[in-house]
């Protein structure tokens, strides 16, 4: 492995970002500069005078990564030094679909050749788990606690890939930490496509979402088996390479293993609303094919 | 010589810099700069990357990050617009980053207002940017060509904005002399920064600091403001040799040779004001050039035989006073006490400011000056009837 | 050290910072168990899972914080997480 991403950073253990950012590096090798918002990334990989990047990083702030990124590349255009490396943003959840939306949004529009990845970890974890758009239904974060009268996060998650789809963008994609493979194809695809790509990855957070470090990896796997986190390319617009389930699993498979969703499992309220997740995973599997048993 | 807006001459000078990324967003009256440098682009008399962004917050930051990768950047605003900017005003400044904007001077909304004062600025002011503040376009145009110069120095490295009226310095037409290409090409030496992003030497910026050395990267800040001072003198002084105009270093005084009255001021109000003291005896102007850094030993010299200063500004802090006003009078303190000092708010919102006015402030001047009781800090040409 | 202005660091200078020190528990491996299917490498958030031909799979204990991902995902079993003795 390359280790453009230096050990001695200080992510919790088991964090899942902090796999997704050495597979991403070793996908495109040296010759990157890299935008990263505030949030855990920056957090845990930035601090004077270590730095755990090998590849030119800059952080800004919390919601210019996606402008901070357009200005590398306008300054590496204008400077002639266009061929000396891909710029890529990669940014949490909140940083990339709250706050930072608009500048996500611009860039897309005025067609950087930009790549920008959204780790997605449900939530604001570097401040300390409060929700984010991106926080799924049922979970519970600190602003959308659950509680006696709450079951926690009551709005879907934003479909980020389709808001880059609508742009136009020629390459999106959603992938996955527990798909390493997969994941480190997709950002050759991105980085190699000229203009902006968009790639919405999911990363867990063993500490906000409540789960056994060990089982970052596997936690992973069951949000893509349950269909809650289906895989797959979009290319000119046309939906391609699903990810197919030989054999969907129930939600509750993934919901029971994070401390987030474990106050579900105790009110017919929660059971209501995990019926309410597997609804939306059953969907997912008719929009997207998931199914193989019932495809062939 | 040449008769153009004044927008014309800024976006002109800024061209003739060869600013490699420019990056704004529109907002009256910053407009016409922008728009004059877009069609020089789109002629392809300016050979820029040109990036209209979705707000001035992307403005800047665009600008940051070219600057990051050892591009020299342009960006320009005004009031809502710079008040959008300022997070990422002290993110430049504290990276260290050269990048020269021009800041056209408008209100502050509420009540929305698109007219001239200098609120807006004087609210960036604790940004780690250098602020110039110009008294006409000729000054403007120039400022720009000296901005770049001072902020990109070796021992300066902090961004710079150019402060104009807006309206008054963007919008009206005066003969103004273009500076050819081969002038500042000879005057301006291409960016050349010492860190930069690159594949090479892959180099982290904005990395956080702990408490354990905050304080220092501050305290470099202020080494830097301290280095410019000087660096503004010189560069005016070079700017002065070679295309034969100049405006004071960081400040610049006008009949202060025997003034009991010392009006003080920045900006384009200058104007009206000579009009006004040249038909005055013992009434000089002090004209503040560059408010960050402050020049205190140049105040303290310029005001040490005058009896009463008046201090004219375009601003103030609700609650307390004029900001100018509030920093001269620190200056001064343990320097210089027995002089009066009086606070003059003038011209809030594009409220016209008068030769009226101005002599106004001139006789309360006075009266303070043989004794006579008149409030430390007011406003002039306020309208009592509505009230 | 001097600070250098902007706070720009050199890179991948977070290496100073063990991070091993972290861990309470301590990955063990039984080589005749190892598969190669390198899952281990792959995942470890610290980069401490090495490989050599020589050596097969080892851990670079200096920042192995002992999250037990190379463990869970070994396809031959052949990792298994020991409390550690401090
Ligand atoms: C303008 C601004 N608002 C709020 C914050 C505080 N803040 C810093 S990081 C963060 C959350 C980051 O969440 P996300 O982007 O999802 O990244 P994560 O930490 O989850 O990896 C917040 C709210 C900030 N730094 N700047
Ligand atoms: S809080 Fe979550 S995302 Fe942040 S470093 Fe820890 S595990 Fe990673
Ligand atoms: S326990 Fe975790 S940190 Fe240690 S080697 Fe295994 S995966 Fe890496
Ligand atoms: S995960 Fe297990 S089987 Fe696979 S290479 Fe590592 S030690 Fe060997
Ligand atoms: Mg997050």
């Amino acid at each position: 492995m390359k280790n453009l991403f230096a050990s001695g950073h200080r992510a919790c253990g088991g964090c899942g970002m902090a796999i997704a950012i050495k597979l991403i590096l070793e996908a495109t090798g040296e010759n990157v500069f890299v935008v990263s918002p505030t949030g855990c990334l920056e957090i845990v990989s930035s601090p004077y005078p270590e730095t755990s990047w090998r590849v030119p990083w800059i952080h800004s702030l919390f919601e210019n990564a996606a402008s901070v990124a357009s200005g590398i590349e306008a300054g590496l255009k204008a400077l002639g030094r266009k061929d000396e490396g891909k710029v890529l943003a990669i940014g949490g959840d909140g940083g990339t679909a709250d706050i930072g939306m608009g500048a996500l949004s611009g860039m897309f529009e005025r067609g950087h050749d930009v790549t920008y990845i959204c780790y997605d970890n449900e939530a604001y974890m570097n401040t300390g788990v409060q929700r984010s758009s991106m926080t799924p239904i049922g979970a519970s974060a600190t602003t959308t606690p659950a509680g006696k009268v709450s079951y926690g996060e009551i709005h879907p998650k934003k479909d980020l890939v389709s808001i880059a789809v609508a742009h136009g963008l020629g390459y999106v994609a959603s992938a996955s930490v527990g798909y390493a493979a997969d994941l480190m194809d997709k950002v050759k695809k991105a980085v190699d496509h000229d203009g902006p790509s968009f790639i919405h990855l999911h990363s867990s957070c063993c500490t906000g979402w409540r789960h056994p470090s060990s089982k970052t990896v596997e936690v992973m796997r069951l949000a893509v088996l349950t269909g809650l986190w289906p895989l797959y390319e979009v290319v000119d617009g046309e939906v391609v390479n699903v990810k197919r389930l030989a054999k969907r699993l129930p939600v509750e498979d993934y919901l029971k293993t994070q401390g987030r969703f474990s106050h579900l499992f105790k009110t017919d309220e929660g059971a209501e609303v995990i019926r309410q997740i597997q609804a939306m995973a059953d969907a997912n599997a008719e929009q997207y094919g998931l199914d193989l048993d019932i495809e062939e | 010589m040449q008769v153009v807006e004044g927008s014309y001459a800024i976006a002109h000078a800024v061209k003739r810099c060869r600013p490699d990324v420019i990056s704004a967003y529109p907002i009256t009256p910053q407009t016409h700069i922008v728009e004059d440098l877009a069609q020089f682009v789109a002629d392809g008399e300016l050979e820029c990357e040109f990036v209209p962004v979705d707000s001035e917050h992307s403005a800047m930051s665009v600008a940051l990050g070219a600057s990051a990768v050892g591009a020299r950047a342009y960006s320009a605003s005004t009031s809502q617009g710079l008040a959008l900017m300022w997070e990422v005003l002290y993110n430049v400044s504290g990276m260290r980053l050269p990048v020269v904007m021009t800041a056209v001077n408008r209100a502050m909304s509420a009540p929305l207002s698109i007219w001239n004062d200098q609120q807006d600025t004087i609210g960036a002011r604790d940004s780690g940017w250098i602020q110039i503040y110009v008294e006409d376009i000729q000054e403007a145009h120039d400022a720009m060509i000296q901005g770049y110069k001072i902020a990109e120095s070796k021992d300066v490295m902090l961004p710079l904005m150019v402060c104009a009226d807006g309206f008054i310095l963007t919008h009206t037409y005066e003969p103004v002399v273009l500076a050819e290409q081969i002038e500042v090409d000879d005057f301006l030496p291409p960016y050349e920064p010492e860190y930069f992003l690159s594949v090479d030497n892959p180099l982290s910026f904005g990395c956080f600091a702990e408490p354990d050395k905050y304080m220092e990267f501050r305290y470099m800040q202020h080494e830097a403001m301290d280095r410019a001072r000087i660096k503004i003198k010189e560069v005016a002084d070079e700017f002065g040799k070679a295309f034969g105009r100049y405006y004071g270093g960081l400040i610049e005084g006008y009949n202060l040779d025997g003034a009991e009255i010392v009006l003080l001021t920045f900006g384009s109000i200058i104007g009206t004001i000579k009009e006004v003291v040249d038909r005055e005896k013992n009434v000089g102007i002090l004209k503040i050039r560059s408010y960050r850094p402050f020049p205190l030993v140049e105040i303290r010299d310029a005001l040490k035989d005058a009896k009463v200063v008046a201090v004219i500004e375009k601003d103030f802090s609700a609650g307390f006073e004029g900001a100018l006003f509030t920093d001269v009078k620190a200056a001064l303190y343990n320097h210089i006490n027995d002089l009066k000092m009086l606070g003059f708010v003038v011209g809030l919102g594009g409220r016209d400011v008068r030769a009226d006015d101005i002599l106004e402030i001139i006789k309360r001047s006075k009266s303070a000056m043989d004794g006579g009781i008149t409030d430390e800090w007011q406003f002039i040409g306020l309208r009592g009837e509505l009230l | 050290m001097k600070l250098r202005i902007g706070a720009i660091a050199d890179p991948g200078t977070s290496v100073v910072n063990l991070t091993g020190g972290w861990r309470t528990e301590i990955p063990r491996i039984t080589p005749e168990l190892c598969i190669r299917c390198f899952n281990c490498v792959i995942y470890c958030p610290e980069s401490a899972v090495k490989y050599s031909d020589k050596e097969g799979i080892y851990f670079d204990y200096d920042y192995c914080k002992g999250c037990g991902i190379c463990s869970n995902e070994c396809s031959g079993h052949a990792i298994y997480m020991e409390m550690e003795e401090k």
